[in-house]
């Protein structure tokens, strides 16, 4: 059985971007730790010598000719924005003032 | 009583849409056929939630390709249907809005994650409705309320305005009563798109007249160890199933599948590490739920995203970042993607000696809403028989194929890529031998045609 830390689960947290309970993050450790048991199993068959599968069609690129064609304009674009100043997306200082 | 009225006690529908009561604009080879959409499909204008408190308020500005090909097609799009969160789970109990219940037994779940669609075209509210799936999210649902549902090839219907949830694994497909409106649908809506470059460049086969052919001759394989494990009840009706096909003068071969028990831990690392990735753009900047008061940009998205999201939308987010991390990459992700690769060499050497191949959809019925809700893993392992579809990026149905105990059970159907015809035929002529497919459950609105 594959216990993950609470630690582990934290940093993970932490990766994702997610700020997560305490309560949450325990309940995820006892639920990742399962899972990730169950998973196990994959790692009892040896595919040392088989390519991986990225995607299931032929890798090809996709090319189309590099045409200007209308597009959504600012207020299409900022329909949507939970905060708005003119023509951008409002979010948090993220720079201090020098 | 109305369509609104009957929903009440399913909850199938987050939103019936206006245009709907109108007269369909254009006449076309579904002109005035009445389709629900999945609630992932963005329609400009259109509330479109994917079922997530993150996308409440969210108003998509462009409407996706199979959508505008419908609207093409004269079909009148009566809303936008129920689903697990962001498509991820079995049961559309993850729904931020409630569940929907199984219009056969409404304790019981209609499947996930497309459930509110098969549950409004298994009660009658439409004649057709697309779902999508990336584990089984049109074949399980379709089985646990008695209908039909493809899930076509990797490629053949395009994905643009889809919101993404596993994108190596994601389709879009139809679902009905019938293999043959299903054949319909997808006539519509398949084809190559300029908007989606995953999209199979070659136009498609006119399906309609595939499906119309005799299966007489066609070889369909099966592996007995898949169906042993199962309850009595359901692997005599998977083998009465069969013998409906023997009756239709299809041969059966028996054929093994070696690494299929490896399809769903292969299944939950890569369609969760793909939707931990999918998932970042939800940050409460462009769109989407924002978490008031944060002081700094990383606080406002961690708490946008704790906000916003569910349960077990973390939980896979989790699980997926996890296995995509430093020092667990190789070990988890990469190895899985290794299985994809042997699971896909399983099958082209199967289908070297068969046509189609049989499959259960399902382990068993429709479960009891909230009994498997406590252990996700529980959860997981109802798509044991349909993940390895979308793995594979090959075409796969589930069709009606019986009932225990009042409760409808569905027979799945694998078949090379590009041969969703070869799964119509078969269905179709299956569904002219019996009547499963035409059951309604108690309360259904009759059909109108």
């Amino acid at each position: 059985m594959s216990e993950l830390t609470t630690e582990q689960v934290a940093h993970v947290a932490k990766l994702a971007r997610l700020d997560l309970s305490q309560q949450e993050i325990e309940g995820f450790r006892k639920d990742l730790s399962s899972i990730v048991d169950y998973v196990e199993r994959l790692r009892q068959v040896d595919l040392s010598t088989v390519p991986a599968t990225l995607g299931v069609q032929p890798h090809t690129n996709v090319l189309r000719a590099d045409e200007a064609r209308p597009s959504l304009g600012p207020d299409g674009v900022l329909a949507n924005a939970p905060k708005r100043e003119q023509n951008a997306f409002q979010i948090p200082r993220i720079l201090e003032e020098a | 009583m109305t369509i609104q009225d009957q929903d009440q006690e399913l909850h199938a529908f987050l939103y019936f849409s206006e245009e709907a009561a109108l007269e369909p604009s254009g006449s076309g080879p579904l002109s005035g056929v009445s389709i629900a959409l999945k609630d992932n499909l963005c329609v400009k204008d259109w509330p479109t939630t994917a079922g997530s408190r993150m996308l409440a308020n969210f108003r998509p500005p462009y409407t996706a390709t199979v959508v505008e090909r419908l609207r093409a097609s004269g079909a009148r799009l009566l809303g936008k249907t129920n689903l697990d969160e962001f498509a991820m789970g079995s049961s559309t109990e993850n729904s931020a809005f409630g569940p929907t219940r199984n219009p056969w037994d409404l304790e019981r779940v209609p499947g996930g994650s497309s459930g509110g669609s098969a549950a409004a075209v298994a009660a009658g509210m439409c004649d057709m409705a697309l779902g999508t799936d990336t584990g089984g999210s049109i074949r399980q649902p379709a089985a646990f309320c008695g209908i039909t549902g493809l899930k076509p090839s990797y490629g053949r219907v395009s994905r643009y305005g889809l919101i993404a949830y596993g994108s190596s694994l994601d389709q879009i497909g139809p679902m009905a009563y019938s293999a043959a409106d299903c054949a319909r649908l997808l006539q519509v809506i398949a084809g190559p798109d300029p908007l989606d470059s995953t999209c199979y460049q070659v136009a498609c086969p006119d399906f309609a007249a595939e499906m119309a052919v005799e299966p007489k001759g066609l070889r369909l394989g099966w592996d007995p160890a898949l169906v042993k494990d199962l309850n009595a009840e359901m692997r005599e009706n998977f083998e009465a199933g069969l013998q409906v096909y023997r009756d239709l003068g299809v041969q059966l071969v028996e054929v093994s599948l070696p690494h299929l028990e490896y399809s769903l831990p292969a299944y939950y690392l890569i369609a969760t590490a793909e939707a931990s990735s999918n998932l970042a753009r939800y940050d409460g900047v462009r769109y989407g739920h924002r978490a008031e008061g944060a002081r700094d940009v990383g606080s406002m998205m961690s708490r946008s995203r704790e906000e916003g999201l569910g349960t077990e939308v973390k939980r896979r987010i989790m699980l997926g970042t996890y296995a995509l991390s430093s020092g667990y990459y190789d070990a988890y992700y990469a190895q899985a993607q290794k299985m994809r690769t042997v699971l896909r060499q399983d099958f082209d050497q199967a289908f070297a000696s068969v046509d189609a191949f049989a499959l259960p959809t399902t382990p068993a019925p429709a479960f009891k809403i909230g009994e498997k809700s406590a252990d996700p893993l529980s959860m997981y392992l109802s798509d044991v028989y349909t993940v390895v579809a979308n793995l594979t990026g090959l075409p796969a149905i589930s069709h009606p194929s019986g009932f225990l105990a009042g409760l409808p059970v569905g027979l799945q159907l694998m078949a090379p890529v590009w041969q969703e015809g070869r799964l119509l035929q078969l269905s179709h002529h299956f569904q002219q031998r019996t009547s499963y497919h035409q059951m309604r459950p108690q309360g259904a609105r009759p059909a109108e045609v």
